[in-house]
């Protein structure tokens, strides 16, 4: 009941905290406002008892995402564009693609059941060996360092490509500028 | 400049500590509470990022200079395919961190986990706290007060 209720909520602040980031021009509200939108999102994460996603949805969404959207401002402009196009056209795909969605969710185990196809594969197996193999309680560690090792070196491979990627990108320019200047 | 904000200059210098002392229990806490290398290393990034929107970039970059930021970055990548190299050399599987501790597989694998996930945090410190500092290092277009 009480579970319901909570959920029954938190979807509703989130959908209008996206109508309100639709409605607004002002990106520096837009920005405080998709914070909020990850703040809510990781609570519902909790409420799914996903601790450690709604950890990271905090920590990035609503912290480190915000400061970089800040800083992309102060870079170039406070206010959206206007379009010229009318909305009608995507309003429709994104009814369209809503639907189709919602359609999809129909066939869905029951939210919490407990034969649902990703209980039933290699989760429990997890969960026992756990314990024996590597004897911590946080079994979301356990996966992700151990038995998925090779996987996490890959994210934090793609971790460290991204950062090289965005300091390229945007330091490497202001030299290429520099030189440009110097050779004038 | 320097004398503006002082509330928020002085409730900063309070929180970073603390999120600095968060950031590590986040870090080495992992196998028994939510989060690991990388939240830690997201939550330390928020310390030094924040620091260096209420000061200044200048006064953040004396503490976490440029130069060992982009050092950092690649070193935490290292200590995690380290540790699968070490694993080999002892004779196991690459990752396999039992080798660790072959009397008592368990604890071979807790040293391993503290092993990578230090490197996950490393790595995600440094580009996080690279990033911000590519954006911030760039001249703003955009006036203060048009904020």
């Amino acid at each position: 009941m009480i579970d319901t209720l909570t959920n029954t909520v938190l979807f509703v602040m989130l959908v209008l905290t996206a109508l309100a980031i639709v409605r607004m021009e002002r990106l520096f509200a837009v920005v405080m406002l998709s914070s909020v939108f990850s703040l809510l999102s990781a609570l519902l994460f909790v409420t799914l008892d996903a601790v450690d996603v709604a950890f990271t949805e905090a920590a990035v969404g609503a912290g480190i995402s915000t400061v970089l959207m800040l800083g992309t401002i102060a870079l170039t402009k406070p206010t959206a564009k206007r379009s010229r196009h009318t909305a009608f056209v995507p309003l429709i795909v994104v009814c369209v693609t809503g639907a189709a969605l919602v359609y999809g969710t129909l066939d869905m185990p029951a939210f919490g059941a407990y034969d649902a196809p990703a209980q039933m594969h290699v989760g429990p197996d997890y969960l026992a060996r756990t314990p024996d193999d590597i004897d911590v309680p946080n079994v979301v560690t356990a996966i992700l360092g151990s038995y998925r090792g090779y996987d996490t070196l890959g994210e934090t491979a793609v971790v460290f490509t991204a950062g090289i990627g965005v300091l390229l990108l945007l330091s490497g320019l202001r030299r290429r500028r520099e030189d440009e200047d110097e050779e004038v | 400049m320097i004398f503006h904000h002082l509330i928020l200059r002085v409730v900063t210098k309070l929180l970073v500590g603390t999120i600095i002392l968060f950031a590590l229990y986040v870090q080495f806490h992992g196998d028994f509470s939510p989060g690991g290398g990388f939240q830690a290393g997201v939550i330390m990034a928020v310390a030094f990022i924040l620091y260096g929107i209420v000061f200044s970039l200048e006064s953040v970059k004396k503490v976490f200079p440029e130069w060992l930021v982009h050092k950092i970055l690649a070193l935490g990548v290292l200590i995690y395919a380290c540790t699968g190299i070490a694993t080999m050399l002892l004779g196991y599987d690459f990752l396999d961190y039992d080798a660790f501790a072959p009397l008592h597989p368990t604890h071979g694998q807790h040293w391993g986990l503290l092993a990578i996930e230090f490197g996950v945090g490393v790595t995600v410190t440094g580009v996080m706290v690279a990033i911000y500092y590519a954006f911030a290092g760039r001249p703003p277009s955009l006036p203060d007060e048009d904020w």
